[in-house]
């Protein structure tokens, strides 16, 4: 108790009013503000922004191996010394200001061996290629152009090139370089024939700009450079593939298709060999009284029902209603559509825009699918008991399909240049050099797509400050900025299915970062609405606080008038 | 005159490559492969029929000019159809005398009642659903994709009501469609309104390829067309009702342009002034035609080559299926329980700052209050 009267004697009773004001006060500022300030702040977890603008500036180099090899009568025994040697050259092309394209060329030039001399003496170009092929194989991304002297046989008169089913193409000498020219004639004479060879088998550059059409809003370049862009599915990770056979007349006609024979056999073999591009799954149905949306007219000239090409854009849209998807997945979809006329329409023929037959009697639909008519009215004749077991030969069905399927994949190359022969695609429906194009183009354009994801939402997210970045979030962005930068050092040096590997890795983990369910935007708060979320719960706690600070302050003031009056 | 004529001559050759060649005119026109349209009602209870009514209309419009369900997202937040107070159930009406029964048998309505709320029409548009969601409810478009933005519903001056209790700004809208172009989730986008003031909607607009029509402008009233005694509420707002006509007019091969879509309603009929923004859309309005966002007219090539396949098909075994275990039911019968985070008892923060001030008032009493003050 004497503690206690010395204490209250020592702190008057005004005293202690003015020091429990100024403690709240101080409990207020020093641990109230900052913890409001921690606790209403949202959680953003550390991005890799330099990296990412690092990214948005796209130097892109591709790199591509050939290798010459001089077969016996193309070179003389002096320039055969000199031979051996490597040239590498450099194009550059700036598509626009944050995207530049450099292609490195490394040739490499060699005599041909005595192995290969025999192969190259086969009757046949295809079997000179197929024994060429069994010699030795070209790694993923790279070219053998083997040079043939002009007598040779194995090309017919007017090509120059052929271009076979794996990774090689034979080059015939033109008749200029026949007596006494150097070696650096020589190699001028053949370099923009190579070059025209690498464009067809490798990339061009009409392809890789293509590719980049995330990044850059290309000009129109040729009509046909457009149709393919059109035409060609966007690379994905996956695709589902859907055969249905429409069968509108079932009282007419039973059919049967082996589909899963026909898929194991034609198909399955092309998408084994896309593998590392995509997955694909395949499924099939059979629709019945599915009709066409449009009727076709009778053309007595032929004694057949006919499709004009104008309608068969009329088509497509009352079958897909009923043909259905695979709900859980969202893949894109192909669908392939084998439509067998009814016994009162057939046979039904496409006609194109010149009214002459089509041979494949099918036509496709960019980024959808293609559409077969089959007719089956051969195969029995007018005193057949109804319905007739009518049995579908998938070979001739499966071509079409196959070819189909090639061209929505972008696996179809553009026309090549004349002089050229290039050998029909093998009976996995995929010429080594078309997967490498394919690989070529897909890489690119999955860094590009990826690197325009990665750069908008790193924009976005600095753009607006109240979206949480979780760390499952920044983990994604970062494994898509390593990604990249890994893609892109592979197209560096060439190595094509790491280059493709990487670019899936970075697609996929960038897709997984921008669509995470997280990052909606929904808290857009105007001013005023934040005054008037705070002002009711802040107002009433400070307003006894300040005005007690400033009972102190006038306090203190007239104590120290009180003061100076005291001195006078 | 020279200058003239050489001018003239100059126009002329610089016409003539632009002779079309059918198939490839047709094709680049427009640049789009696919369609795609979300039509949202955002208004329940049932004297707002007619926004339902509205939507249902522009579905069937939409799916008659071949746009199929699996690409259409139709949100209808509340349910007339089978509504109480419908004297006919299972279908709603467009016109009154119970013309046009716009509901049919075949609608697919993706997102109901509940479902239709800001949040998940941010989420269609810019593609953040999660992983659960099936496909009939997202928009998978790209970049080639043309989409068709139907919005109808209770609105105000930059805003639009959703389920009476929350609101979308235009500022939002125009940074989810922003995030859209970001990402090319369209070639090209064809916005429609009909609420009140729903031209300030699409005001805030700044990414490319947009085109928006509104049924007012800022400061008007979209008003309703008529109503039905039998049913006892308005079945339509006016633009919509125009608009209806007017694509009942329109076939899949009809070469209507966005010009003639523009001059719907004028303000004799529509008493509001509709409104239109093309400043963001590349292409000439003109150019534009209606089916390329109403309809669905696939581009088509003939298919020139086929592959010569001579493999016989390779006989393989039968396989015989089973069913598969789908659930570890040992695993789930024997589960342990969760761990739950522990929470303080309900009540507890009440308790405690009770406790608190009880103390301090006893401790110090009430005359000490006269210190703060």
């Amino acid at each position: 108790s004497l503690c206690k009267s010395v204490i209250y004697g020592i702190i008057t009773y005004r005293r202690r009013g003015q020091l429990a004001a100024l403690s709240i006060a101080a409990v207020v500022i020093i641990v109230g503000v900052p913890l409001w300030w921690r606790t209403t702040e949202t959680y953003r977890a550390w991005l890799p922004v330099s990296q990412i603008n690092e990214l948005s500036n796209l130097q892109l180099q591709l790199s591509a191996e050939v290798e010459v090899v001089f077969a016996r009568g193309t070179v003389t025994p002096e320039q055969q010394k000199k031979v051996p040697l490597t040239q590498i050259q450099d194009e550059e092309h700036t598509v626009d200001e944050d995207t530049a394209l450099r292609y490195r060329y490394e040739t490499k030039y060699r005599t041909a061996t005595i192995m290969e001399e025999d192969a190259l003496n086969q009757p046949t170009a295809a079997e000179a290629d197929l024994s060429l092929h069994t010699l030795s194989e070209s790694p993923c991304g790279s070219l053998v152009v083997y040079v043939i002297p002009e007598s040779s046989s194995l090309l017919p008169e007017d090509m120059d090139v052929y271009v076979g089913q794996r990774r090689t193409a034979l080059l015939r000498i033109g008749a200029q370089m026949r007596v006494g020219k150097t070696l650096d004639q020589l190699l001028a004479h053949l370099e923009p024939r190579i070059k025209q060879v690498l464009q067809v088998m490798s990339f061009s550059h009409t392809d890789i700009s293509a590719a980049l059409s995330d990044r850059v809003r290309l000009s129109p370049g040729n009509k046909e450079s457009i149709a393919d862009s059109m035409r060609t599915f966007k690379s994905s990770p996956g695709y589902e593939i859907t055969f249905s056979l429409l069968n509108p007349d079932p009282k007419s006609h039973r059919l049967h298709w082996d589909i899963e024979g026909a898929v194991q056999t034609y198909i399955q073999p092309l998408l084994t060999k896309l593998a590392s591009v995509a997955n694909f799954s395949i499924d099939s149905q059979t629709l019945y009284y599915a009709m066409l949306g449009v009727n076709p007219r009778f053309d007595s000239s032929l004694s057949a029902y006919t499709l004009h090409s104008d309608s068969l854009a009329h088509v497509i849209n009352p079958v897909e209603a009923r043909l259905g998807s695979n709900a859980a997945s969202s893949n894109p979809v192909l669908n392939f559509l084998l439509y067998v006329p009814d016994a009162h329409h057939s046979p039904l023929y496409i006609h194109d825009r010149k009214k002459q037959e089509v041979p494949s009697n099918a036509f496709h639909s960019p980024r959808w699918g293609g559409i077969m008519v089959y007719n089956v009215n051969g195969f029995y004749g007018p005193e057949a008991v109804f319905p007739v077991d009518v049995n579908i030969n998938m070979a001739k069905v499966m071509g079409v399909f196959l070819a189909q399927l090639r061209l929505l994949l972008g696996v179809q190359s553009s026309t090549a240049p004349s002089g050229f022969l290039v050998a029909p695609c093998g009976s996995n429906g995929l010429a080594d050099w078309e997967l490498d194009r394919l690989m070529w183009s897909r890489s690119v354009e999955n860094v590009a797509t990826a690197t325009t994801t990665i750069t908008s939402l790193a924009q976005l997210l600095e753009q607006i400050g109240n979206i949480v970045i979780n760390d499952n979030i920044a983990e994604q962005v970062s494994s898509a900025v390593t990604s990249l930068q890994l893609a892109v050092a592979e197209l560096e040096t060439g190595n094509l299915r790491f280059a493709l590997q990487y670019s899936k890795e970075a697609i996929l983990a960038s897709e997984r970062a921008f669509f995470d369910p997280s990052l909606l935007h929904l808290l857009y708060f105007p001013d005023d609405q934040k005054f008037a979320i705070y002002i009711p719960l802040f107002l009433p706690m400070c307003v006894p606080i300040l005005l007690s600070l400033l009972k102190i302050v006038s306090d203190a003031r007239q104590k120290r008038r009180e003061k100076q009056a005291k001195k006078d | 005159i020279i200058f003239y004529i050489f001018s003239t001559l100059y126009f002329q050759l610089s016409f003539s490559p632009l002779v079309p060649q059918e198939n490839a005119g047709q094709f680049f026109s427009s640049g789009h492969t696919n369609n795609w349209a979300v039509l949202v009602c955002t208004s329940r209870f049932w004297f707002n029929y007619r926004h339902v009514a509205n939507t249902l209309s522009v579905y069937r419009s939409v799916k008659r000019l071949g746009i199929p369900d699996s690409h259409i997202v139709l949100m209808l937040a509340d349910d007339m159809a089978c509504n109480h107070r419908n004297p006919k159930p299972a279908t709603v009406f467009s016109h009154k005398n119970m013309e046009l029964n716009v509901y049919g048998d075949d609608v697919e309505v993706d997102y109901r009642g509940y479902e239709v709320t800001v949040e998940n029409f941010l989420r269609v548009l810019t593609g953040r659903l999660p992983p659960s969601t099936p496909r009939s409810k997202r928009l998978l478009s790209d970049d080639r994709s043309n989409i068709l933005i139907y919005l109808t519903g209770h609105g105000g001056n930059g805003f639009l009501k959703f389920q009476d209790s929350e609101e979308i700004s235009n500022v939002e809208l125009a940074d989810a469609f922003e995030q859209m172009w970001q990402k090319r989730r369209y070639n090209e986008l064809l916005f429609i309104i009909d609420t009140c003031q729903g031209a300030s909607m699409y005001e805030r607009f700044y990414s490319p390829n947009l085109m928006a029509l509104a049924s007012s402008q800022v400061g008007e009233d979209s008003l309703s067309h008529q109503p039905d005694l039998a049913i006892g509420v308005h079945l339509m707002d006016r633009y919509t009702f125009y608009l209806l006509e007017f694509l009942e007019d329109i076939h899949p091969s009809s070469k209507a342009n966005m010009n003639d879509l523009f001059k719907v309603c004028p303000k004799s009929q529509c008493v509001s002034t509709p409104g239109h923004r093309t400043d963001l859309f590349l292409r000439d309005p003109g150019s534009a035609l209606i089916t390329d966002f109403f309809g669905s007219v696939r581009k088509v090539e003939i298919t020139m080559e086929t592959i010569n396949l001579t493999e016989p098909i390779q006989q393989r075994q039968k396989e015989t299926y089973s069913y598969v275990d789908q659930l570890p039911v040992s695993e789930i019968i024997h589960q342990k329980p969760k761990q739950k985070d522990w929470h303080p008892p309900d009540g507890f923060i009440l308790g405690l700052w009770t406790l608190i001030l009880l103390v301090f008032f006893k401790t110090y009493g009430m005359k000490h209050l006269k210190h703060i003050f």
